[in-house]
């Protein structure tokens, strides 16, 4: 299944927002516009499914706490927030920052919300690839016997 | 047979009490909050998670604290909790080749595309006691950033597995998409599809997958296993949201991965080749990984069209039936819970048999 | 997603639920007897009483089939944002929603399993009007005798043989629901 590009962007930063630490995402953007809500904060699970070997059918592996939230925009904007954990305010978040990111505030809230997300997130994974690299290992076999 | 019992409020209320004081233990020694264990004793919140089969470290961390460290316990509590939630639905499978691995080894490639990476590991530690960890306050950090020369691993590092499916060396995975069968909802039906089987030894007991998988090892249902890969990071959780019209990010989780490879002569039905095991684990969690691909190879008897040599960890009832630790535990405590009538009962069976035993033991002599 | 899908669902989801989920228990377990549903507004033509069921028994594990005039893409669509059911053919369907004409033919849904009887569908009918008059009911949950007005008799009759396999039947109007289990005798007089 290949998505519009609009949906691509969209997915992007639904899932820049879900992936977001509460706290940093309530700093960047503290105040929130006037909504109405369509389906109230809640907590549930989903199930997180693996495939045998990696590749192969899918099983279920486990459930994840996730809390999600529909609204819209006094402006008529629909938003909806799915983040993993139990905070309904991320949740909410989220979920008004996807509507206005479908306004002509759009480029405004990239720049003040979505690069700083980005910025942190690059910089957390490269603290964690540089560690990893630091414990790359070669093995080598040593020659026993009469082999040469 | 079950008899309700009544009594006991004030006693039950007063146990309670003195559990809560205990967990608190010693005032005089700061309380632990919930974000050091967290963060701190993070092998214990990812074995509950595992178990739990719940991925939320805060409420792992929660249930340790107030099970006082019982990690069998804390899981109870874990499942308790999680049967109150609403399931939106099911993610994507997710997608371990893209991994952002922190820990990758293979023992049977030196050599493997992407590098071997050890990541935070206990091997090669000598598990000596580090005394310095008991001093008061941080141990010191190491005295020099270790040097970051290798190059980062990339955004996709393919299965070691690939290479062995080039020369069909080893069995392929079929890319099926069938809806799992999911045991949380529907009541363990035997035979089990392998979806299924992998689904309880997620969840199972650590201990009791180990037991079976080391079982397996010692020669009660070889499957001649190596580790072909094992790899440990974060994987992005992904679910397609219907009123969206597309999948999206909603989170990321830490995942264990292993796969073996396993020797295989062939059968009447499948050429020799190698065969594989499979583990997949919330969390950091290796020996249950290994533990779980090694159960899940001997459990595979049946469609390798292999010999059952009537070994318990080939055996899916036995496994799939006793690896669930909340399901063991509650069966096996309730006995110490009031059982007065059936005793009683059991009692007067004895008391009769022994009276008719003596009495026709006097009637011959 | 039409936009009228995403409104009308709970707003104090928890109480709401509750509420519900005990006047659907009462209608099950007293056959005939009338109880009021609301809380839950779903596109036409679903009732409020089977809006506000839908809300409390669907979920992403409870296979839904919307019969005749319910198969809607307004109705698809709020089933699916407000409870994540899949919506389903009848033979997989564990709730079907329609009018009585709308589920004919009623030997297409489930009436479970001899070790699974709970594998059986759920109907729930909707109807021009609940009244408490017409064919007799008996059988567990009632004293003495009750009565509904029910679309047929034989259909239910029939089932009735079928114990401990069957389906079950909610039946709906405006805000208002009455239940049939497949325990209940029912007869014309």
């Amino acid at each position: 299944m290949t998505n519009s590009p609009e949906a691509t962007d969209r997915a992007a930063w639904i899932g820049q927002l879900a992936r977001a630490k509460p706290d940093r995402l309530r700093a960047l953007f503290p105040t929130l516009p006037p909504y109405e809500v369509l389906r109230p904060a809640e907590i549930g699970t989903v199930m997180v499914q693996g495939r045998a070997g990696g590749t192969g059918a899918p099983f279920n592996l486990g459930e994840v706490t996730v809390t999600r939230c529909a609204l819209r925009l006094t402006t008529g904007e629909v938003g909806h927030g799915h983040v993993q954990g139990r905070d309904k305010d991320h949740a909410t978040r989220a979920a008004i920052l996807d509507a206005l990111l479908q306004t002509d505030q759009s480029s405004a809230l990239r720049a003040a919300v979505l690069a700083p997300l980005a910025a942190d997130e690059t910089a957390h994974r490269a603290g964690r690839a540089a560690k990893a690299a630091a414990t790359k290992v070669e093995f080598f076999t040593l020659v026993r016997g009469e082999d040469k | 047979m079950y008899v309700a019992v009544k009594g006991g409020e004030r006693a039950i209320d007063a146990a309670h009490a003195w559990l809560a004081e205990e967990r608190r233990g010693d005032r005089g020694i700061a309380a632990l909050s919930v974000a050091q264990i967290r963060t701190q004793l993070t092998l214990a919140v990812n074995r509950v998670m595992a178990e739990g089969s719940l991925y939320d470290p805060d409420l792992a961390a929660l249930a340790i604290k107030q099970a006082r460290g019982d990690l069998i316990e804390a899981v109870f509590l874990i499942r308790a909790y999680r049967t109150t939630l609403p399931r939106f639905g099911a993610s994507i499978p997710v997608d371990t080749a893209r991994m952002a691995v922190i820990r990758r080894v293979s023992a049977t490639f030196k050599d493997l595309p992407g590098g071997q990476i050890l990541g935070p590991t206990f091997d090669y530690t000598h598990r000596l006691l580090d005394f310095a960890l008991m001093a008061e306050g941080d141990a010191p950090l190491p005295q020099k950033e270790a040097p970051t020369t290798g190059d980062a691993p990339s955004a996709h590092i393919p299965h070691v597995m690939e290479f062995l499916n080039r020369d069909d060396l080893i069995e392929t995975e079929a890319p099926i998409d069938a809806t799992p069968p999911d045991l949380t909802r529907e009541p363990m039906e035997l035979p089990a599809a392998r979806a299924l089987r992998l689904q309880a030894l997620a969840r199972g007991d650590e201990g009791f997958v180990l037991s079976m998988a080391y079982s397996t090892q010692r020669g009660y249902g070889r499957t001649h296993a190596f580790v072909g890969e094992l790899r440990i990071g974060m994987v992005a959780v992904q679910m397609h949201i219907p009123e969206l019209g597309f999948a999206i990010d909603i989170g990321e989780v830490e995942l264990t991965e292993c796969e073996t490879v396993n020797q295989f002569k062939g059968s009447k039905t499948v050429p020799p080749q190698f065969t594989r095991g499979y583990g997949l684990i919330f969390g950091q969690s290796e020996r249950k990984a290994i533990s779980m691909s090694l159960c899940d190879r001997a459990l595979r008897w049946r469609e390798l069209g292999e010999d059952n040599i009537g070994a318990p960890a080939q055996d899916e009832e036995f496994v799939l039936m006793h690896a669930d630790n909340v399901q063991a535990t509650g069966f096996l405590e309730h006995i110490k819970l009031p059982h007065y009538v059936d005793f009683q009962s059991e009692l007067e069976l004895i008391r009769r048999l022994r009276s008719e035993a003596i009495a026709a033991r006097e009637a011959a002599e | 997603m039409t936009p009228d899908a995403l409104i009308g669902g709970f707003t104090d989801a928890p109480v709401q639920a509750s509420h519900a989920f005990r006047a659907a228990l009462n209608a099950l377990s007293r056959p005939g007897q009338i109880e009021t549903l609301r809380g839950a507004t779903a596109p036409a033509p679903l009732s409020s009483a089977a809006a506000t069921l839908a809300m409390t028994l669907f979920d992403v594990t409870t296979p839904v089939h919307l019969a005749g005039a319910h198969d809607i893409p307004a109705l698809r669509d709020w089933i699916t944002f407000h409870t994540g059911a899949p919506l389903v053919e009848p033979r997989a369907a564990s709730f079907a929603i329609g009018t009585w004409a709308a589920l004919q033919p009623i030997s297409r849904f489930a009436i479970g399993l001899p070790d699974y009887p709970d594998r059986a569908a759920t109907l729930i009918v909707e109807m021009p009007t609940l009244d408490a008059e017409g064919t007799r009911l008996t059988g567990p949950g009632i004293e003495t005798e009750a009565f509904l007005y029910l679309p047929e008799t034989a259909a239910f009759t029939a089932n009735r043989t079928l114990f401990p396999l069957g389906f079950d039947c909610f039946f709906t109007a405006g805000t208002k629901v009455a239940g049939l289990p497949r325990s209940t005798f029912v007869e014309d007089i």
